[in-house]
């Protein structure tokens, strides 16, 4: 029974965990199916808006302004930040670069990376700066049934409530509005969608402007759990994994994704680690991915790649 | 005017198939070379500038010879043969303690077969050269997926090769010959009776290997297993309805490719470091070793050296400029701006020529060829 | 495109040109290894400011050392080693007579500087962390893990415990688990524990954390089952603050978590806000607070524009860089003794590390009572002290909750001994007759 209880608490508490990885891996998601690029500067966006937000944040809150105007205010701020950096980039880095390989796409996102790092650290600060936008303590479940109960974190739990939403509307995005069908064309054939009059950078600056909102979220979540910092960026490695098992195309198949990396890799360590050392949640994960790509070689829920010659 | 080929003619086969057809190049390189083994040396004993103290040798052509040749095998595997890498940080960790375990001795009891592997610690060059073997044959082991697995998928699939040997290296105190804290210090590099100390002996070590495994890549690219990789890189089905088989193909490279990323680890550790943990081999070096390739340009020695000076070299510029001109700017302000200019400039080149400096040069060479007559 | 790169080029070549080292007469040069930005950042600002602020304070009411003034230059190392290499071949030969010491502020760094500063002859101070087995003096000549390697605190930490519970025959049966940051710098204490768990008859479990930290739920699930009696935290950067919020959210009691001294300063705790309330941390001797060596630093060099520590002034890891700064000073000061008052190479200031001699009166005329306890270092001992005491964070501040504690040298000693023998052993070190160093 102690055992049985031991271990969905580490499942529950994986499965949220995942969650909150798929919050990033969203970001990747939009931009890869709107432009074949693979974003590597997602986990600077993330620190670039919970710096923005949280900065502001402290600025309007020590002004006097009441918590609920500055949390907006400071949302709005951030929103608008993550804005001029997507019109930035997609002017300055990625528009000049249409139509070259993934590979040069990729690095020149390493090098957006580096960019963002620096600015976004010289203008809002290298400290770390806490947030507190959800509780972050614990409910314990079924404590007459297991020993101790269930634990479920507040903030996991405030996470996967989020990421529902923010997959719910994205969804309404995508298949109900004007820009969200012209998004799917373009993601289609960039040629074709050109052809029929969709402004094609004007989309790419909304797909990347969308991944820098979804960046934000992720902040507001990730900056409660550790502090806003230079860390963060650390995520995009934690959401790569996420990223292939799902599949580079799909917003459903990040969440799914999600799931299972959070719970394989918690369960992993937690019940396989003490028997070989221990600290094995960082590779495990991408040796879940590697296996899951050895069978599905495009990801679970990943277009399929057709090659012609 | 120079720079002209007319009137060299070649009049046998060997002579078109040379490694370097022209003249001019052959000229060039054996300066290099010439400056190389013998001028550097020469200003570093005489003290010399730009060779007056030790700095240049020891911070900057030190680990610019051994990230040169850690690029070219990055170059051979994702430049040749098309297949990106992320892992090439856990090759290098894996050349570097396979090395060391050679260096200072294996000893593996093996319980269940009630027997024991034991090797006496061998000489400094055949446990480097045996690093390089021992990452080959993991590299054909993670080459394996890439049969399946494609393009930006494989990319991140091969950094499952990357944290799994960070943890290795971390966690089995075998690798380490259960030093306490993990951190191990590389034995003596003695060759042949002589034991290289100063700062110049490393340097023309470096330069040994770095000189001997550019000659051998640049034979094989240009060779049958080479054209093959190519094949292969173009367009792989294409490749194996020609005759190709992908299975050699491929795992060929991850093996040439780990091989040359191995050696360069172990040098990186036993010369450069010195003494190391996984941490020097991290993610980090990974993306660095990517970005000098691309930089350098994809499919070309050369750019593998030029990619890799201007990767090392650049930030430290970078750095170093706002300080010995006296900008009054905090440390904080000089590494973000740092950070910030060297982004720009990978974006900018790259927006510029995404084929690298490999293409300049090439482009150089044709403008050369015609100068200083327009047509 | 082929004139940009030759701009680009002429730049670099400009910058090379510049790089060779400017000769300044008359002064003694230290560089300071710190890390601005990256992922320690948080904890390496503070740090980098006491060191800057103190020797400036130096500079400026002083007039220098004796008369000699310090020249410092700052290299970033972002807590990388080939970095901290870089920046150490870049700056070991400046000012007239070289570096006088180095002072690495990362593990891997001093791991890797170790061999390379015994050829150039210059000392490296490691204090409060590096290589445990340094503080044999008669093997590791160059290396000063002054007041307190890791090993100490290890023995402080379960002295603490110890007396908590009642007594050292108390913590038999108890469970004591080590957090640890995946890396050489949360290593280097196993050993000791693994001694002390031994002798006390303690079981003990280390929990390895991968770098950087941002994710611990497992370790903390783990802990939430096992319920060892105390958490031993051994964090650096972003793993401090994130060990403390898991534990909040598995309910692990924070007074029952203690931090080595290096996780044990405001940047581990504040963003972890009320709930880090009641956690513990080892104090290298010193805390927080102002002494009347800040008054100085406010006066002699905030007033005067150019200090760096604002709101970090007075906190844990400034005062711990203004404290390593002092160190050093007070080294050159005693070296000067014997070589006369002018600036000295690494090989002399060495000489001054190893008879560095600060008694009580002379810790007050410095400005630094209740801060440090009297310092002695000799060949055998480059430690030099081996006290601590143990601080509790109430939620603003640290609050120092225990007397002093000397670390036990009986259960290190021997590991001491051991470890330094086979490095000697390995690097065909042979080790100093430390009855013969005057």
């Amino acid at each position: 029974m102690v055992l049985l209880g031991q271990f969905l608490e580490v499942l529950v508490g994986g499965l949220l965990a995942g969650v909150l990885y798929s919050l990033v891996a969203l970001g990747f998601v939009l931009i890869f199916k709107a432009s074949g690029v693979f974003n590597f500067a997602q986990g600077a966006m993330v620190l670039l808006a919970g710096l923005a937000l949280v900065r502001s944040l402290d600025f309007l809150v020590a002004r006097g302004f009441p918590l609920w105007s500055s949390i907006i205010l400071a949302l709005c701020f951030a929103g608008v930040i993550m804005a001029i950096t997507a019109w930035l980039i997609e002017r300055f880095v990625l528009g000049p670069l249409v139509n070259q390989d993934g590979l040069t796409l990729f690095m020149s996102t390493i090098g957006a990376t580096f960019i963002l790092e620096g600015a976004s650290q010289m203008i809002f600060g290298s400290d770390v700066y806490p947030l507190r936008l959800f509780p972050t303590d614990a409910w314990f479940l079924f404590e007459g049934l297991f020993p101790g109960g269930i634990l479920v974190n507040k903030l996991d739990v405030w996470g996967g409530f989020i990421a529902g939403i923010l997959v719910a509307g994205l969804a309404v995005f995508f298949q109900r509005t004007k820009t969200g069908r012209a998004l799917r064309a373009v993601a289609d054939d960039h040629a074709a969608a050109q052809s029929v009059g969709i402004p094609i950078s004007w989309i790419w600056f909304v797909v990347w402007l969308v991944a820098g909102l979804v960046a934000l979220v992720a902040a507001t979540v990730w900056g409660t759990k550790l502090g806003v910092q230079f860390s963060i960026t650390f995520l995009a490695l934690k959401a790569l994994p996420v990223l292939i098992i799902g599949g580079f195309t799909s917003v459903p198949g990040a969440i799914v994704g999600g799931l299972i990396v959070g719970a394989g890799e918690k369960i992993a360590e937690v019940f396989l680690g003490p028997h070989i050392g221990g600290g094995i949640e960082y590779w495990f994960a991408y040796v879940l991915a590697l296996a899951v790509l050895l069978v599905r070689p495009q990801g679970l829920f990943g277009e399929r790649i057709i090659e012609r010659i | 005017m120079l720079y002209r080929e007319a009137g060299q003619f070649k009049t046998t086969y060997a002579a078109d198939m040379a490694i370097f057809p022209i003249r001019q190049d052959r000229v060039a390189l054996a300066l290099l070379l010439a400056f190389a083994f013998v001028g550097v040396p020469l200003l570093s004993t005489y003290h010399i500038w730009p060779l007056g103290s030790d700095y240049l040798l020891r911070a900057i052509l030190l680990p610019f010879l051994i990230l040169a040749l850690a690029a070219i095998g990055v170059n051979i595997l994702v430049g040749y043969c098309g297949q990106i890498s992320l892992g090439s940080g856990a090759f290098m960790a894996i050349g570097a303690y396979s090395a060391y375990k050679f260096g200072t001795g294996v000893h593996l009891p093996i319980a269940w077969l009630g027997t024991e592997i034991s090797i006496a610690p061998l000489p400094v060059l055949a446990s480097i050269l045996l690093g390089g073997l021992m990452a080959a044959i993991v590299g054909i082991l993670f080459g394996i997926p890439s049969l399946r697995i494609k393009g930006l998928y494989l990319a991140v699939a091969t950094l499952a090769a990357q944290f799994f040997f960070d943890w290795v290296f971390l966690r089995v105190k075998w690798f380490t010959n259960y030093a306490p804290s993990g951190s191990v210090n590389a034995p003596d590099l003695n060759f042949f009776g002589v034991t290289f100390h100063t700062p110049i002996e490393r340097y023309l070590l470096c330069l040994i290997f770095v000189t001997v495994f550019a000659f051998m890549a640049k034979n094989l690219v240009r060779g049958n297993l080479g054209r093959q990789w190519m094949a292969i890189r173009d367009m792989d089905i294409a490749a194996e309805l020609m005759g190709i088989r992908p299975l050699y193909a491929k795992l060929t490279a991850f093996a040439v490719s780990s091989f040359i990323v191995g050696i360069a680890g172990a040098l990186w550790a036993f010369v450069y470091l010195g003494s190391w943990e996984p941490l020097a081999f991290s993610i980090d070096r990974s993306l660095q070793l990517l970005f000098m390739v691309i930089i350098g340009g994809l499919g070309s020695i050369l750019g593998s050296f030029l990619g890799a000076g201007f990767i090392l070299i650049l930030p430290i510029m970078l750095n170093l400029i706002p300080t010995e001109l006296g900008v009054p700017l905090s440390t904080e302000t000089i590494t973000h701006l740092e950070f910030i200019i060297f982004g720009s400039i990978i974006c900018y080149l790259l927006i510029k020529e995404p084929h690298g400096f490999a293409r300049l040069w090439s482009i150089g060479k044709e403008k050369l060829r015609l100068w200083p007559f327009p047509y | 495109m082929v004139r940009n790169t030759l701009v680009l080029a002429a730049a670099v070549l400009t910058g090379a040109a510049l790089a060779t080292p400017a000769a300044a007469q008359g002064e003694q040069f230290i560089p300071i290894l710190s890390y601005r930005t990256g992922a320690y950042a948080v904890n390496g600002v503070p740090y980098a400011n006491g060191v800057a602020d103190y020797y400036n304070l130096v500079n400026e009411r002083d007039g220098g050392i004796n008369g000699v003034k310090l020249l410092v230059e700052e290299c970033e190392t972002g807590y990388a080693t080939d970095k901290g290499v870089e920046c150490y071949e870049r700056l070991k030969g400046k000012g007239p007579t070289g570096a006088a010491f180095i002072n690495p502020l990362s593990t891997g760094i001093t791991f890797a500087l170790t061999e390379k500063t015994t050829t150039d002859k210059i000392p490296i101070i490691t204090m409060g962390y590096g290589r445990a087995d340094s503080k044999n003096g008669a093997v590791f000549m160059w290396n000063f893990p002054l007041l307190g390697t890791y090993w100490s605190a290890a023995d402080i930490a379960i002295q603490h415990v110890a007396k908590e519970l009642g007594g050292a025959d108390k913590l038999k049966g108890k469970k004591i688990s080590l957090l640890y940051h995946d890396s050489p710098y949360g290593k280097e204490p196993i050993p000791a524990l693994q001694a002390l768990a031994q002798k006390h008859g303690f079981e003990f479990t280390p929990i390895p954390v991968t770098h950087p930290g941002v994710e611990q739920k497992s370790q903390w699930l783990s802990i939430r089952q096992n319920k060892p009696d105390y958490v031993l935290v051994w964090g650096w950067g972003v793993m401090n603050g994130t060990a403390v919020k898991e534990a909040a959210a598995v309910a692990y009691p924070r007074d029952k978590m203690i931090g080595v001294w290096w996780s044990g300063a405001e940047p581990d705790v504040t963003p972890a806000g009320d709930q880090a309330v009641g956690y513990k941390a080892l104090m290298l001797q010193h805390g927080a607070g102002k002494f009347k060596v800040h008054e100085e630093i406010q006066k002699h060099v905030h007033a005067k524009g150019k200090g760096l520590g604002k709101d970090d002034f007075g906190q844990v890891l400034y005062n711990r860089g203004v404290v390593n700064a002092m160190l050093g000073v007070e080294a050159i000061r005693k070296a000067q003794e014997k070589f006369g008052k002018k600036p000295l190479t690494g090989e002399q200031v060495r000489w001054g590390l190893e008879n560095l001699n600060l008694t009580e009166a002379r810790i007050k005329e410095l400005g630094f009572e209740g801060v440090l306890k009297p310092v002695k270092i000799s060949c055998t001992d480059h430690e030099g002290a081996r006290d601590g005491r143990v601080q509790q964070w109430d939620g603003k501040a640290w609050k120092v909750i225990s007397g002093w504690y000397t670390a036990n040298q009986a259960t290190t000693e021997p590991l001491v001994k051991d470890i330094s023998a086979k490095y000697a052993a390995e690097k065909k070190i042979t080790p100093r007759d430390c009855s013969k160093e005057s």
